[in-house]
This record gives C-alpha cells, structure tokens and sequence, in this order.
C-alpha cells in the first residue's frame, strides 16, 4: 500500500511520506487538531469552573450583574456566529466537491464578514456601551454604583469574552491564510487538510459562544427585572 | 475527518435547529422556572454543542480514536469542576480550624460578601 502511493504521483503530492493512504493522513490531522482544542477546553474550563464558584459564592451579584448585559446582543451574536459556522462547513463542502476557487472563497470571505459582524457588535454596541456606563474593572469601574460583587462578575465577563475574541481574532487571521491558499490553488478534493482543521477551531470558538451566552446574559432570572 | 461528505441538507437542517434553539434558550430565560431555568440553558447548551461537534466538526464520521480523545478532554473538564466545586461546597461541613494566617486574612474580605 505504502509502495503504491509513493509510485502514484498524485499520492505523492498530497500525502506525507508516513501515512499510507489520504484516509490515514486524514484522521490524523484531525486527530492532531482535536488533541489541540482539548487542551482549549482546560483552558477555558479553568475559567468556566472558577466562574462556577464564584457565582455560587455570589448569586444576588452575578444575577444583577448579568441584568447590565443586554439579551439581544448576546442573541444576535449567537446567531451571526452559528452563520459563520454554516458558510465554514460550506465552504470546507466546495473544496470537498471540487467545486470553483472563487467559490470555497467567498465562503471563507463570509465567514470572515460574519466574525468581523461578531467583534463589531461586541466592540460597538457592548464593551463601549460598558465603558460609558462604567462598568469596565481596573478602568473606570463606578463601584459606589455597582458594588464589589457586580465587579467580580464583569472581570469575568471581560476575561472570557476578551478570551474568546481574541479567539476570533486568530480565526480571521487564519481564515485570511486559507483565502490566499485556496487563491493559490492548493485546495482539492483529494486535499483540503488546512480548511478541515481551521473549520475545527473556527466550530470550537463557536461552542464556547454557545455556553458563554447562556452563562453570562440569560441565567440568573430575566424574568425577575424583565432584564434589558 | 473522513471521506464521508456531508449533504448540505444536513448542515442547512443544522444551522436551523440551532439558529430555534438559540430562539428557545433566549424565550426560556424570560419565563419563571425556579432552578429549572439553570437546567434548561445548560441542556440547551449542551444539544446545541452536540449539534456543531457531530455535524460541522464531522465527529459523527470520525474514528473511534478522535471520539475517544474528545470524551476524554469532557471528562477531564468534569473533573476540574466537578472536583473543585466538591471542596467549595464542603467547607462549612467541619467547624474552622483554630486561626493560623489564612482566616485572619480571608474574614475581611469574605465577610463583606455575607
């Protein structure tokens, strides 16, 4: 088997001289990838779980705190990062297909568009809106207003959305390469390794958008002040 | 990762069910239920997770080896804070210790939280 794919040319151009087939070279890019994210999800989960404690140190602060952050950006951002989601697995489908270059590309640029739109809403209408409020931890935050507790709960709102874009950040970054290669043409359907792997990380930032949004914006009683 | 291509059926049924679930998790946080509203953002989270990891990430048509890795990297998480939170949350069961440094330090801090 080995023998054969190194004696095919086309083989030889796609598949690393350790692996027998694609399949093989396949599973264990994914696999390196997912090894990666699950060392992502300690990194998060370390947050996750001290945000647990705390909040169950705090529940009356973490509720109020929660009730400063406004549902309906937190749900437009769900849904414009789902988006992003399905024009990635679209786009991984186009190269999968063979389909045209300028089509896996303007995949790509649209996922890009939606995480720009998911960083914008953030920057625009959240993190600024907090600053002017004074809400902001270690810059200008009014705690004769808000009281201590309410600050330990925007440091972890600032820490685990700060985390998580800078998250989206790298992807723009790392969907931009993907633009230029796939321009290049270095995408077939025989090989696509870079968009299958960057599609994993781009869905991982997504799934802790998921858990991120419930947490922080919805638990801890809307319906007690209608929220905002 | 696998030579399995997915229809586009599948991740536009997808993309729906999660854009509704998004829909449903934000209607529920409105609506009185006691702990429950706890309970049904977490389950809510988890289905939608569920969802994007089987079908966007292709882990429905990934090897057992990748499946095992990912149930592990949950496991592991369930442990830090599953772990973490049994010591939190048992604290109180004994009576404190006679003071040595760290309570004279903590009670300021703690007390005003109480």
């Amino acid at each position: 088997m080995a023998a054969h794919s190194r004696l095919n040319d086309s083989h030889a151009a796609e598949v690393a001289h350790q692996f027998e087939d694609p399949e093989q070279q396949r599973e264990a890019d994914s696999l390196g990838m997912w090894t990666f994210l699950v060392t992502e999800i300690m990194f998060f989960g370390a947050l996750f779980a001290a945000y647990v404690i705390y909040r169950s140190l705090h529940p009356a602060a973490f509720e109020a705190g929660s009730h400063l952050l406004e549902v309906k950006f937190g749900a437009t951002n769900t849904a414009v990062l789902i988006g992003s989601s399905l024009t990635m697995v679209l786009a991984i489908y186009a190269a999968q297909t063979g389909k045209s270059k300028s089509t896996i590309i303007t995949f790509l640029v649209l996922t890009m568009l939606l995480g720009a739109a998911f960083i914008g809403i953030k920057l625009h209408f959240e993190w600024f809106h907090d600053y002017a409020e004074g809400l902001v931890p270690g810059l200008n935050f009014d705690l004769a207003k808000y009281g201590s507790g309410v600050e330990l709960f925007m440091v972890f709102y600032f820490f685990m959305t700060g985390l998580h874009a800078l998250h989206m950040v790298i992807g723009l970054g790392i969907l931009t390469v993907l633009v230029v290669m796939t321009a290049r043409g270095r995408f077939s359907p025989r090989y696509y390794a870079p968009l299958d792997i960057s599609g994993l990380y781009w869905h991982f930032v997504d799934i802790i958008w998921i858990f991120l949004f419930p947490l922080l914006y919805l638990i801890g009683g809307r319906y007690t002040h209608g929220g905002r | 990762m696998s030579e399995h291509v997915v229809p586009i059926k599948t991740y536009l049924a997808v993309f729906v069910a999660l854009i509704l679930l998004t829909a449903l998790t934000t209607g529920v946080a409105y609506i009185d239920l006691g702990p429950f509203n706890t309970v049904a953002a977490l389950a809510i989270a988890v289905t939608k997770m569920l969802l994007v990891v089987l079908f966007f990430m292709h882990v429905k048509y990934s090897s057992g080896v990748t499946k095992i890795v990912i149930v592990a990297g949950i496991f592991w998480l369930a442990i830090l804070i599953t772990l973490t939170m049994a010591d939190e949350m048992t604290r109180n069961w004994t009576p404190d210790p006679r003071p040595w440094s760290s309570p004279s330090l903590l009670l300021p801090f703690v007390s005003k939280f109480l």
